[in-house]
């Protein structure tokens, strides 16, 4: 891809966004925030799990930490700081973890990720029981809706930015090689768990500010809505179907599916979950190689 | 489109100019998001969304929503399944406000979707019904949003009330103080086992046991078997549906028969009744209704005619009271949300469980403490018409 | 004896946990069918177990003769539909198990959805045998000991099955290497339908053991798929017995935390045992490190 032109036409994208914010009125705002933040969020998967592979269900552990984050730290703190801290949170747990895990391959790195949340949720709800006196948090932080939505295309046009970036440079190299053939990496004198590790701590570090970006819009949270296991799922299927050997493969599986969701939601409250489900069989079976590879495959 | 820019307008104008011809019998349309799936699903289908449908299809056989002047306004539908997601439950609420523009939204199922959506409310200026949201913090909540009214109280008011409940029984019918306490792992578990071993230790109960457990669990074995070799007098679960038919079900089996058996939410179940049959008897929980009250017997009589099943005995209700209270302050104010907002907060409005009369906003009177008693779950604790406790409870018998 | 209660409860929990994970154990060991609509149709089963019992008066364990055979020619149906295009077009077993994902993610929607329809989203709980049975001193509930006895059975018949008959001799290769498998003339697709099948029988028998005691509802599906995911990866991919010792482990980890340690705790122990015995063996108990 050409860079140049990716980059202007974030910032265009992201412009045009920045500029339509005061026609929206709260419903379409409400619809980009959601869109919005599962770009922010299947994107920075995708920055991960595209080049290495590594199919990753923690997307709700990190995403979860950032909301803590802000509801711990929300009332304490600038709110800059608040976010920067949620960044490192996740970045410094991603990287204790990818540490331990890396070396695990194909389904068992994908459960294992999984139980990795989980295990984070019951933890946060056991201590917060044991020693927060309370399951729930209030979070009344002055952020409105309209921060939320500034913050998440700041968010969209970080990763997009990051991932130009990793791709550019050694790093992304490093990880292509590696997605390729990691034994050939290797012997290639490639630092094989290292590059995967930044990659993966520099990940997790989006999708926590992410949680942190969204927590003052939920009033409260507690471990279950926070490490909802329904993110995680969400956000790899979206970027699955989007295409994730591509940067701007995950936004092309949220748009549609966020639409779709928003459409069948809508119109058909009584039979959402059929609707979906056989909307989604469909796409499975005649867009096999995600909407990016279909893009591709017609240029 | 009408009826919206009449809402719209009606904080400026009075009420007399704006109820036009056309307005008055167009209908009023009211939207809500409620979880048909996820994990809130089991509560949301049992205690609020039969409810919401009874009381639309109550009014519109009856001709429709009164509204000053004496004219009735059918009421029109608009519904989501938020399933159980936060994210899902405010973008719902924004589209019904500002896409929809229906005139009234009535609340998701939950305390945490309730907050979710209450900034939501509180923007848009609608009312906010809040039932199942049950939090300490209530009163600082109603002071953010003067909007929204709390129809089941705090949850120190369960706790302390059932406590007293117990005093009673110690005080007349010679009831043992040594109590094992365990609670669900959730914001409503640990807010009432909070207040209750606070006000348990003040009254001078001795707790032999106090064990908590992951929100879900329905593998309860061990616990009951801890409660059983603890062998107290009264056996306190905070517990959620699934975990206390599954509590219930272990003391059974293990033959653990304290004198007082109290599981929380999902005892008012009629699923609980149809579980345990003979077995519920003399069993408590957190709710109860006053039985002898006609419009309840009407209420319920009409529940299971419509719905196909009894309703709940706490929360069911109670839902239903917060609808007839917005059904009557219609009556009286019309559809200006603002004029309503007021109408509710100072209001006594006449409702199936009684009088209700807001305090800052929130219910505070009303039974906390409900026991099987044959075919009902009646109210033993709290405030209102109660029943006598059925002490001992029975031991189980052989199913 | 307290001891005794607790682990007594413990391997029957355990084994409750196994015979859930069972299925899946066929159905991605060897079909190499990632089936995230696995915990549906345990739901399902629940409900076909409650329908038949409570209004036609049939007990669980005859419903298990229905509910079964049923299952199996279900499963082998959607195999049949909505697998095969997936395994034909997928160029290597990575590429199946992301599209696996995708249509099973899809089916369970779909299948949720019916049974939503059907039964709307409140709780369902019957009781049968809900009787104590004394061991040791101890009482354990008989429709939880019999739903144990069961996955005991069922796990050592399909250990004797896999490695005993020429057909488990056929599955295993399927499940090692379906190229291979191929070149010695075993007719792979077929077995492959066949072991998903089988692991459809499963489910329904599962489902249907388990809700004797099981409150359930039509959004409960995720819970079961998910125990049964860590169960099948613990023990190793397509291994019979690992799944049983997984089981076993995680049940007896839960009651002996729960006794012992902290009762709010069993869950988080579970996770924890789960990444710890993966970190120390990472392809699972009994798994074989592949590729």
């Amino acid at each position: 891809m050409n860079s140049p032109i990716f980059l202007a036409a974030v910032a265009a994208i992201a412009g045009a966004f920045a500029l339509v914010q005061p026609h929206l009125g709260p419903f379409w705002q409400s619809l980009l925030i959601n869109i919005l933040m599962y770009t922010a969020l299947a994107t920075a998967w995708a920055l991960f799990s595209g080049p290495t592979r590594y199919v990753s269900l923690a997307t709700a552990a990190f995403f979860g930490l950032g909301a803590y984050t802000m509801a711990f730290l929300g009332e304490a703190m600038p709110l800059p700081m608040v976010y920067l801290s949620a960044a490192v949170i996740g970045a410094v747990v991603a990287a204790i973890v990818g540490l331990s895990t890396l070396r695990l391959s194909g389904v068992y790195f994908v459960i294992f990720t999984f139980g990795l949340a989980e295990l984070i949720r019951q933890l946060v709800t056991w201590a917060e029981a044991k020693f927060g006196g309370t399951v729930g948090r209030f979070v009344f932080v002055p952020v409105s809706p309209t921060d939320i939505y500034f913050m998440l295309i700041a968010a969209c046009v970080a990763v997009f930015a990051l991932g130009w970036w990793v791709q550019r440079s050694r790093l992304g190299w490093a990880l292509r090689a590696i997605g390729e053939d990691e034994t050939v990496a290797r012997h290639a004198g490639i630092d094989v768990t290292r590059a995967k590790v930044l990659l993966f701590s520099l990940s997790a570090s989006v999708m926590s500010v992410v949680g942190c970006i969204m927590a003052p819009r939920w009033t409260y949270i507690d471990a279950t809505i926070a490490f909802n296991p329904i993110i995680s799922f969400q956000v790899l299927i979206m970027a699955l179907l989007g295409g994730a050997a591509r940067l701007y493969g995950p936004v092309l599986g949220v748009v549609p599916l966020a639409i779709l969701f928003e459409l069948l939601q809508a119109n058909f409250p009584n039979h959402f979950s059929i609707l979906l489900g056989a909307v989604f069989l469909a796409v499975v079976y005649l867009v096999p190689r995600g909407v990016a590879g279909l893009l591709e495959k017609r240029r | 489109m009408n009826t919206t820019r009449r809402a719209a307008l009606g904080g400026i104008a009075s009420a007399a100019i704006i109820s036009t011809a056309h307005a008055q019998t167009g209908p009023i349309r009211i939207g809500y998001s409620i979880s048909r799936t996820g994990p809130n699903a089991g509560g949301a289908n049992v205690t609020t969304l039969p409810n919401y449908q009874l009381w639309v299809r109550t009014v519109n056989e009856a001709g429709g929503l009164r509204v000053p002047g004496g004219a009735r306004r059918q009421i029109e539908v608009v519904e989501y399944d938020d399933r159980s997601q936060s994210e899902e439950a405010v973008r719902n609420v924004d589209r019904l406000i500002n896409q929809d523009r229906v005139d009234f939204v009535l609340p998701p199922w939950g305390t945490g979707l309730n907050l979710a959506v209450g900034a939501v409310l509180n923007r848009g200026g609608h009312p906010h019904l809040a039932v199942t949201s049950v939090t300490e913090r209530i009163p600082e909540l109603v002071q953010r949003w003067p909007n929204a009214f709390f129809f089941l109280g705090r949850s120190s008011a369960a706790s302390e009330a059932l406590v007293t409940t117990l005093q009673g029984l110690q005080r007349g019918q010679g009831l043992g103080n040594t109590v094992a306490l365990a609670s669900v792992q959730d914001q409503f578990g640990i807010e009432l086992v909070n207040a209750g071993r606070a006000a348990l230790n003040r009254a001078g109960f001795r707790i032999v046991m106090d064990r908590q457990y992951p929100l879900g669990q329905q593998d309860l074995a061990p616990l009951l078997a801890e409660a059983a070799r603890a062998n107290p007098e009264i056996f306190i679960a905070f517990s959620y549906p699934p975990d206390t038919l599954a509590i219930t079900e272990q003391a059974r089996i293990a033959n653990f028969n304290p004198r007082v058996f109290y599981t929380a939410v999902g005892t008012a179940f009629p699923l609980f009744r149809q579980r345990f049959a003979a077995n519920a008897e003399g069993v408590m929980g957190i709710g109860g209704v006053d039985i002898s009250s006609p419009r309840i017997r009407d209420y319920v009589a009409r529940h299971t005619q419509v719905v196909g099943r009894p309703p709940d005995g706490w929360a069911s209700p109670v839902t239903y009271a917060s609808l007839e209270v917005l059904e009557q302050a219609i009556a009286q104010v019309g559809t200006d949300r603002a004029a309503l907002i007021r109408a509710i907060g100072s209001g006594t409005f006449d409702t199936i469980v009684g009088s209700i009369r807001m305090e800052n906003n929130q219910r505070i009177a009303q039974p906390w403490v409900g026991q099987w008693q044959g075919e009902n779950f009646v109210a033993v604790g709290g405030a209102g018409t109660l029943t006598p406790v059925q002490f001992p409870k029975p031991a189980w018998r052989p199913a | 004896m307290f001891i005794v209660d607790v682990v007594l409860s413990g391997l029957v929990l355990g084994g409750i946990y196994a015979l859930i994970a069972m299925g899946l154990t066929l159905q991605y060991g060897v079909a190499r069918i990632m089936n995230l609509a696995y915990g549906e149709f345990t739901i399902a089963a629940c409900f076909a177990a409650y329908v038949l019992f409570t209004v036609s008066g049939v007990n669980p364990i005859i419903a298990l003769a229905v509910a079964m055979p049923a299952s199996f020619v279900i499963n082998w149906l959607v195999y049949a539909i909505f697998m095969t295009p997936l395994v034909k077009r997928a160029p290597d077993a990575g590429a199946l198990e992301v599209d696996s994902i995708l249509a099973t993610f899809g089916l369970l929607f779909v299948v949720q959805g019916v049974l939503l329809v059907i039964f709307g989203g409140t709780y369902f709980s019957y009781s049968y045998l809900a009787v104590p049975v004394q061991i040791l001193g101890s009482a354990v509930a008989l429709n939880r000991l019999l739903a144990a006895g069961i996955a005991l059975a069922i796990a050592l018949a399909l250990y004797l099955l896999l490695m005993k008959t020429r057909m488990g001799t056929a599955v295993r290769a399927v499940a090692v290497n379906p190229a291979s498998a191929r070149l010695v003339g075993i007719d792979t697709a077929r077995y492959a339908a066949f072991a998903f099948a089988l692991g459809g029988a499963l489910v329904a028998a599962s489902g249907v053991l388990v809700s004797m005691f099981f409150t359930f509802n039509a959004s409960m599906g995720v819970v079961f798929t998910m125990k049964a995911l860590i169960i099948v990866i613990m023990g190793g991919v397509g291994n019979v017995l690992g799944a049983l010792a997984a089981g076993l482990i995680l049940g007896l980890a839960e009651a002996l935390s729960a006794g012992f340690l902290d009762s709010g705790l069993t869950m988080a122990v579970n996770f924890a045992l789960f990444l710890a015995i993966l970190l120390w063996r990472p392809a699972g108990l009994f798994g074989k490190r592949a590729r």
